[in-house]
């Protein structure tokens, strides 16, 4: 009974959004203050509503309900509470459920927070994320409908795929939808903007800090994934371009370029159709990620065979948002003030080429992405695009980016000289020579990739930390804003990024071996010594754990416990041991037993200089991004800042 | 031509000059990671060189994986039913290489028809069977081993 429960509860929060989509637009036309007031309402229902079905199906997962065909395919009675809870969003049906409880939780953070906008505009936002919410639970209840029943009812569940039976998996997918749903947002805002022909750069300020949450939520999901990866696959890799990754990280990319046009809009006014024009790229790539992962179209054009109602509704709703959304903006967005002039030499500039080359990159990785699908579909012939087709072209778009990403910040807006920059730059320069010189003088395997990413690593966090230095004295004891602060330190995580990128993939050693208890190996100045396996038993698997003693230069660094475990349901999963360190991982990972006894394994050894500064690098830029949000100007009330457009001038002196 | 018209004209050039020179890199190094994929009839169809890369798919032949003694070699048959061909590795095979069940193996082919695999695939979980392995095998009409398509 309680399960059908929550299958009402999501037919309810459909009407609702129905409602939200459409009553408080009429009131937005016709200045109907009632109906434009619905939205409020609607959005906080429907929040409850879709909180009521997902705690639905989580208890169904914590009292083991089987006779609830989800939970069934997705848990065991062996399977360990906390895993419980992640199973809820472990497979299709529970991943959409709570990528809708995201996004209702968006829209009420919306409702709630959105007292200073004029009322036509609240409501018009609110009915976007109400449109864009019924297009999904339509897509739930007909073809996703977690509460399907299984009758007879199971007599035990299958269990959760091992692979997720992770902790870094219970908080993954979360976070990442935080940021995917995030980005509806500012879609919201850009098509709000659209349908009331009017975008002002207070609105634009409105919008920013959304923006900047979002982006933050969708850098630590990523990264989330690739520690995450790393770990927990086995291989030592921290990023593969497989689609799947591909797809988080397009809407990143372009949200990126997001962030840069906004700051433009906000202090200048110009760039306003290239922002709306981004924000609903942004979106539309995270639904096209969603979905990419979320049918099974990435495994094969062909999956969509197996279930071609939701491959079609797929591809209409797609087709509804994004050339909705854009046949908008080409009937709407001339019709929209430009702003002021910039000369060639500006930060204006700058941000332009910014935003093209994050485009550019973007248009790269959705070309790799979706161009096997594309020969697929017209049976032209099955291929893949290997990743060294990612790996070149991101490294060759990523140095013009870390060349010019100090110029940015460095500049002035609307008229700067290149002389000025320059002499500001002289001291960053010099340290990207050092950072380079020691490079490939300490480290002479790190190769030309190598020196060039940590040259361009010191290039960027020497003129963070300078900049930084320039604004604090240049304020008389008053620190930089915020956003400031949050700008500076993200970019400084764009260094920290670098220097893991570059030098692990060109110092990295590894060595797939075959041992024996008592043999040795020495890698990089460690020596592995294997002391055999034994038995160890889980909650619901059994496993062989082999035991690493390490050595460096005659002392004992660590031991490692590698695991090859096998699930109650039959699978083999490998669980890698590792000793992380700031500046190197040492990594174990078991393959299969050579020989009957089980005495000799296949062992993978691995090495990994600085991996960790690549998630540090991004957790500094997920930082960055959340302090920028909590900027003091984005609390001010809009309303009232417009009526005093001296101090809006004054403002945008001041931060220039 | 006003001084801003001039400006305009060549930023656009620019970027377009830009835009043409990223896409033909891109598209030069889209040709050069393309693998094909291909089963063991259609390579004895349409052979491939020795040498040029591709993706090897089909199910590991039972009874036919062979390591040798001391190293890390392993040899097995990739079988579509109809046709096979022999594959060798050096390296530590993943966690669901079984008998009897679908594998991607990337390579190239030897001078003795041998394919010499650099990396050998085999994903997800045990219903799972790599799609193009699914499709070939149809198409060879060995449909007893169809995967159990869990969406």
């Amino acid at each position: 009974m309680i399960p059908e429960l929550g299958q009402v509860a999501l037919i309810g929060a459909l009407l609702i959004a129905l409602i939200m989509g459409t009553l408080p637009l009429i009131g937005a036309s016709s200045g109907n203050q009632r109906l434009m007031k619905i939205g409020q309402t609607g959005a906080i229902a429907q929040f409850l509503l879709i909180l009521t079905s997902f705690v639905i199906l989580t208890w169904a997962f914590i009292v083991q309900d089987f006779s609830v065909e989800y939970v069934a395919r997705n848990s065991n009675y062996q399977l360990p509470m906390q895993y419980r809870f992640s199973a809820v969003w472990g497979s299709h049906e529970g991943s959409l459920l709570l990528w809708e409880l995201i996004l209702c939780m968006w829209t009420f953070a919306v409702a709630l927070f959105s007292k200073n906008l004029p009322d036509d505009f609240r409501a018009r936002t609110l009915a976007v994320l109400g449109w864009v919410s019924a297009g999904f639970l339509l897509f739930v209840i007909f073809t996703s409908n977690p509460f399907g029943r299984l009758i007879p009812q199971a007599a035990d569940g299958l269990d959760l795929n091992p692979l997720l039976q992770d902790p870094g998996l219970i908080i993954h997918p979360p976070m990442l939808y935080m940021g995917y749903v995030g980005f509806s947002v500012s879609f919201a805002f850009a098509v709000a903007a659209l349908l009331g022909q009017q975008v002002t750069r207070d609105w634009v300020r409105w919008s920013r800090p959304w923006t900047h949450v979002a982006w933050a939520f969708l850098t630590l999901g990523i990264a989330l994934g690739s520690w995450w990866a790393y770990y927990e696959l086995g291989w030592g890799g921290w990023w593969f371009w497989d689609p799947v990754e591909n797809a988080s990280f397009m809407p990143w990319i372009v949200g990126t370029a997001l962030i840069h046009s906004q700051a433009v809009t906000e202090k200048r006014g110009t760039f306003r159709n290239w922002t709306l024009i981004l924000a609903i790229t942004t979106f539309s790539l995270c639904l096209l990620g969603t979905f990419l992962v979320r049918s099974g179209v990435l495994t094969s054009v062909h999956a969509f065979a197996s279930d071609p109602t939701r491959g079609v509704f797929i591809l209409t709703y797609l087709a509804v948002v994004v050339g909705g959304s854009l046949l908008l903006f080409a009937i709407r967005a001339p019709a929209m003030v430009q702003g002021s002039n910039f000369a060639g030499v500006s930060r204006e500039t700058l941000l332009l080429i910014n935003n093209l080359l994050l485009v550019v990159m973007a248009a790269m990785v959705l070309t790799g992405t979706l161009y096997p699908l594309l020969l697929d579909a017209l049976d032209a012939g099955k291929i893949s695009v290997g990743p060294p087709y990612f790996g070149t072209l991101f490294a060759l778009l990523l140095v013009p980016i870390a060349v010019l990403l100090p110029l940015g910040f460095y500049s002035r807006w609307q008229e700067d000289s290149l002389g000025r920059l320059l002499r500001e730059l002289l001291v960053p320069g010099i340290a990207a020579l050092i950072g380079g010189l020691a490079t490939a003088f300490l480290l002479p395997k790190a190769g030309s990739w190598g020196i060039a990413g940590v040259a361009g690593a010191f290039w960027i966090m020497t003129s963070c930390l300078r900049y930084y230095r320039q604004r604090v004295s240049a304020g008389r004891g008053r620190r930089p804003s915020r956003g400031e602060t949050g700008m500076i330190l993200a970019h400084f995580g764009v260094g920290l990024f670098l220097i893991g990128a570059s030098l692990t993939n060109a110092v990295s050693s590894e060595k797939h071996l075959r041992m024996v208890a008592g043999d040795s190996f020495e890698l990089a100045g460690y020596n592995f010594v294997f002391e055999g396996t034994r038995g160890v038993r889980g909650p619901n698997y059994v496993a062989d754990e082999g035991e690493f003693i390490v050595y460096k230069a005659g002392k004992r660094v660590t031991s490692l416990y590698p695991q090859k475990r096998r699930y109650a349901n039959g699978q083999v999963m490998t669980e890698a041991a590792l000793d992380p360190g700031l500046t190197r991982d040492l990594y174990v990972g078991l393959g299969e037993a050579l020989n009957d006894q089980g005495t000799a394994w296949a062992v993978r050894l691995y090495h990994k200089p600085f991996i960790r500064f690549i998630w540090i690098g991004a957790l500094l830029m997920m930082a960055g991004g959340f302090l920028a949000a909590t900027d003091r100007r984005y609390r001010r009330s809009v309303t009232a800042r417009s009526e005093n457009p001296v101090a809006d001038a004054n403002l945008a002196e001041a931060t220039a | 031509m006003t001084p801003t018209r001039k400006r305009r004209l060549i930023a656009v050039l620019l970027i377009l000059a830009g835009v043409g020179v990223a896409s033909t890199i891109a598209f030069y190094s889209l040709q050069q990671n393309m693998l094909y994929f291909q089963s063991p009839s259609e390579l004895a169809q349409q052979p491939i060189p020795p040498g040029r890369q591709f993706r090897l798919g089909g199910l590991v032949k039972p009874g036919s994986v062979q390591r040798e003694g001391e190293s890390l070699t392993t040899h097995f048959v990739v079988t579509d039913g109809p046709e096979e061909v022999t594959v060798e590795y050096v390296g530590t095979l993943p966690d669901l290489f079984r008998e009897g069940q679908g594998v991607i193996a990337r390579g190239a082919l030897e001078e003795s028809g041998m394919f010499a695999a650099s990396e050998v695939l085999a994903k997800h979980d045990e219903n799972y069977m790599p799609p193009e392995v699914a499709d070939a095998l149809k198409e060879s009409g060995h449909v007893s081993m169809q995967s159990k398509d869990e969406g």
